[in-house]
């Protein structure tokens, strides 16, 4: 058997979603090298599934204000940081016909307590503000909650932390075990999963950032003192922006309380239901009609409305008594644990919290690690602007068509039509983009732009963008064609749940296309005659 | 202002503007009936231009259309194939490509087994009658002959270099090539604005310049399907004298300019067989009654009413409107027809996209006798005045199957040779 192929590092971060790539970038500035690494590639856990919501912390108002305020710091910090990252859009709760009074009686107290602004409104206010509620709004308050592209905050921590000290991003490398000597993490054993090739990282620091994964990667270093809970949230996507900012229901959190805008598109979420198994979430077909029922009490538009995708994220959930008895309690929300405990020296896990407080999770958790690694050099991410990239702007609906638009560059031919992707952005995304240095695939251009995520969701933009890889010889051999019908089977999980109505022709029409055109149904059949 | 109505006398009214429609109307003008012909869709231009009878059943290819015609005859007799014996599919597939032919536009005879047509992104189709334009690729592959691939600067989702390179187990010795159309240089292409432009002797003469210095050892070369809209079979023809080696085309994705060629073939050939055709209007009710059936449209400028002693309902599926469906239940959009309902919505699509057995969504439809008149819940014929053909029929599935034409031809053939026994009485 040939020998693994090795890295070396000061810090291994496993899992590439938000808390991750923060820790990278916030050990980064304090001129520590990393590698990240993510069994798939970026945000591809809770991170990625989520409504981009930049909490203004009124929704845990009510219940947690300690919480609260934690939002609310963080929040206001990355509307300055990270503005490019972020929709300033405002926000408002409003509670209908049947909500209970009194939750909405208390609700600016709460705020209050937390030191969230809030505003009453009454609901003609609210209804000039949000057309699409309906008659039965009953109270209304502003908040200055936001929105926030999870994708692109993801690329620019990754890119920002590149660009610092050549820290790398590893993406589709899984860990399988760990050589541990002496209380001490040696080496980091991991798969290429594409390959299948061994993979050797030696670190001095190994974080476990790895979201609803973190139990299983601290008991493969033999660290029992994690103890999550996974909570699927589904939520799905409409065809057009519904309302201007985000607009949540004014009662206890339940299904299909929230819509949050996202670009050109606007999100509807979410259920929550606890499952077994992180890495086997769907979305199923009585979630999204629960969501969309409940949803339409607030805003009866939802019933007319086209929906394009349905998606889930997996939230990891504390339980109490692993995190008081073994873990050291950093917050309410996530969970910091040292591993000492456990009789390791050098590994850290951090998991839990949201992604509103990833900054924060990010620094708790670099900390202590700079700490162990003897770095003196104090935490800069709560001052140091997140610097954008040309080629880590093309996650944000309506960007690159406002792009295109603006450049009316003739020989600039737009591969994706619903969402406007020019072959431009396809080229500096190979280019230039975190994880462009490993080998790009359809999928990893999707992840990294809007493509594939438009009314069409994959129909025809699949095709055309595997015929420009080609073209660039970033595809060469049949594996294209299996990349592209990879894709659309996966893509097809989170389409399958909401094809009715409109969104059925377009699905009637791709499969036309990527059957009777493509022959993707058949493909490897065709022997000789 | 008061709207005024048109009054239509037809023998035939076929709702319907896609292949079972113009078929219909073919085959009803052959046996001399009276045909008004109304639709509003474009989805024939969604297509490869190939004519499929019956390619795959439960995703295994079939080489011969005859005998997979024979097995579904067993295993599935309600699909509509298995209603129409095989000398009416053979006679319905002759009449509707020697329809094709006098309206200018060549196709292959049917044969005893399935060409294996080529694919844009190198894979091959069992089909059983293709464009003339398209057959010297297939002969050209199954001899591995040498070929020039082309393809255009700014065109969109056809790639030579990926044709060749999935192509290559099978078919070694493809060389791509890159071109800018001439007269269209950096700037995005369309297919039909180049087949347009290739209508014209200048236009196929500064192509042909361009391709001829590489053309070396082949003696084929197969380009995206644009060799003009109107009469493609002279085009290449003129165009193979002027470079000197053999053309073919090759589909490309919608809209694509074989579907189009097929739209316009129809909108002029159908009229001046004495079709009245309203190709951009939608019927917005059909009321069958007692006496005559009443179709009526709104259209810009005035009302139509079209009254025929027979209805076909060719309206497809859900992408040209002759299915909808909200979050409960599938329906037919024009009579109400029954659609037998397999259960939730979680129902109607396996969780596999690409699974073999397909969805049980594209098996939906209206359910119909042996003389293709529409079914009610009663399982009794909804009216002697209405048959249905195409894609809206229940118990196939056109897509995996590789029987869209096949469908719409047989059911469009037998249907209308119904219609013709009744009013002959």
């Amino acid at each position: 058997m040939s020998a693994p192929r090795g890295y070396e590092t000061d810090v291994l971060v496993i899992g590439a979603g938000a808390t991750g790539s923060g820790v990278m970038r916030d050990l980064a500035l304090r001129g520590i090298h990393c590698i990240l690494i993510d069994r798939r590639d970026l945000n591809a856990g809770a991170s990625g599934g989520n409504h981009g919501l930049l909490h203004s912390g009124a929704r845990y108002a009510a219940t947690d204000t300690e919480t609260a305020a934690e939002c609310r710091r963080e929040s206001e910090l990355l509307k300055r940081l990270a503005p490019e990252c972020i929709d300033d859009c405002g926000g408002i709760f409003v509670a209908v016909e049947g909500d209970d009074p009194g939750f909405a009686a208390r609700f600016p107290e709460a705020c209050a307590a937390a030191g969230i602004p809030c505003e009453a409104l009454t609901p003609e206010e609210a209804r000039a503000r949000e057309p699409a509620l309906g008659a039965s709004v009953v109270a209304a308050y502003a908040v200055p909650d936001a929105t926030i592209d999870p994708f692109r905050l993801v690329l620019e921590n990754v890119g920002h932390a590149r660009g610092l000290n050549q820290s790398l991003y590893l993406p589709h490398i899984e860990v399988e075990g760990f050589e541990v000597a002496q209380g001490t993490i040696s080496a980091t054993l991991c798969r290429d999963t594409r390959s299948g090739e061994a993979v050797r990282i030696a670190a001095r620091q190994v974080v476990n950032a790895a979201g609803a994964w973190a139990q299983r990667i601290a008991r493969l270093a033999g660290c029992d003192d994690v103890h999550l809970v996974y909570s699927k949230g589904t939520l799905i996507i409409s065809n057009t922006r519904i309302g201007s900012g985000v607009i949540n229901r004014l009662r206890p959190p339940g299904d299909g309380d929230i819509l949050v805008p996202g670009g050109t598109v606007s999100i509807l979420g979410t259920s929550s239901v606890t499952v077994s198994d992180p890495g086997d979430a769907h979305p199923t077909h009585a979630e999204v009609d629960r969501i969309l029922t409940e949803g339409a009490a607030m805003l009866p538009v939802l019933r007319e409305t086209r929906f394009v995708r349905a998606f889930c994220g997996v939230r990891p959930l504390l339980t109490a008594s692993g995190a008081e008895a073994d873990g050291r309690k950093a917050s309410r929300g996530f969970a910091l644990y040292d591993h000492r405990g456990e009789g390791i020296s050098n590994f850290a896990t951090v998991t839990g919290g949201k992604l509103t407080t990833f900054r924060l999770m990010a620094e708790k958790t670099a900390d202590l690690v700079a700490r162990r690694l003897g770095n003196t050099a104090p935490c800069r991410t709560a001052s140091e602007p997140l610097p954008s990239g040309a080629a880590l702007r093309w996650t944000e609906p309506g960007a690159a068509a406002r792009d295109w638009f603006a450049r009316a560059d003739a020989t600039d031919t737009v591969l994706c039509e619903c969402e406007m992707v020019a072959r431009s952005a396809v080229d500096e995304i190979l280019a230039e983009a975190p994880g462009a240095e490993d080998r790009m695939s359809l999928r990893a251009i999707s992840l990294r732009s809007r493509i594939g995520k438009g009314a069409c969701q994959g129909g025809f933009c699949a095709m055309r963008v595997t015929s420009y890889l080609y073209d660039r010889g970033v595809y060469d051999s049949p594996d294209g064609l299996a990349q592209m019908r990879d894709f659309i089977e996966a893509r097809f999980k989170g389409v399958r749940p909401v094809l009715w109505g409109a969104q059925l022709p377009q699905a009637e029409l791709a499969e036309a296309l990527h059957i009777g055109l493509a022959g993707l149904d058949m493909a490897g059949q065709d022997e000789e005659p | 202002m008061k709207r005024a109505t048109r009054r239509i006398e037809a023998d035939l009214a076929v709702i319907g503007t896609g292949m079972a429609g113009f078929a219909a109307s073919v085959f009803a003008r052959g046996r001399g009936l009276e045909v008004a012909q109304v639709g509003h869709s474009g989805a024939i231009a969604y297509t490869t231009g190939y004519l499929d009878l019956l390619g795959a059943i439960e995703g295994v290819a079939w080489d011969d259309p005859w005998a997979a015609l024979a097995e579904l005859r067993r295993d599935a007799p309600e699909h509509p194939l298995a209603r129409v014996p095989d000398d009416d599919v053979r006679a319905a597939f002759g009449a509707f490509i020697e329809a094709l032919g006098g309206m200018g536009l060549g196709y292959t005879a049917p044969g005893a087994r399935n060409l294996r047509a080529l694919l844009p992104y190198g894979g091959r189709k069992p089909t059983l009658s293709v464009p003339l334009t398209m057959l010297p690729g297939i002969e050209a592959a199954d001899a591995k002959a040498p070929a020039l691939i082309l393809d255009f600067d700014g065109l969109q989702g056809f790639s030579a270099r990926e044709f060749a390179i999935n192509s290559a187990e099978h078919w070694p010795g493809l060389r791509p090539l890159r071109l800018a159309f001439p007269g269209m240089e950096a700037r995005q292409v369309f297919p039909e604005v180049m087949a347009r432009a290739l209508e014209t002797r200048a236009g196929q003469e500064a192509l042909a310049a361009l391709i001829r210095p590489h053309l070396g050892e082949a003696r084929y070369v197969g380009l995206p399907a644009i060799l003009g809209m109107q009469a493609p079979d002279r085009v290449r023809a003129a165009m193979e004298d002027l470079i000197g080696a053999t053309l073919f085309e090759i589909p490309t994705m919608p809209p694509a300019v074989p579907g189009i060629r097929l739209r316009e073939l129809f909108e002029r050939g159908l009229p001046a067989m004495g079709v009245r055709l309203e190709p951009q209007l939608k019927a917005s009710r059909i009321e069958l009654g007692a006496g005559r059936a009443r179709v009526l449209l709104h259209g810009p400028m005035e009302d139509i009413e079209i009254e025929a002693e027979a209805v076909l309902l060719a309206t497809g599926r859900f992408l040209s409107g002759g299915l909808g469906s909200d979050r409960e239940r599938v329906f037919e959009t024009l009579l109400g027809l029954p659609v037998a309902q397999p259960g939730s919505r979680e129902a109607w699509h396996s969780a596999a996209y690409f699974g073999p057995r397909g969805h049980a969504i594209n098996r939906l439809g209206v359910a119909v006798d042996g003389r293709f008149h529409p079914l009610g819940e009663d399982g009794a014929v909804v009216n002697d005045k209405l048959h249905a053909a195409g894609a809206l029929l229940a118990g196939q599935d056109w897509v995996r199957e590789r029987s869209g034409a096949g469908v719409a031809i047989a059911s469009a053939w037998a249907a209308v040779r119904a219609i013709a026994d009744r009013l002959r009485g």
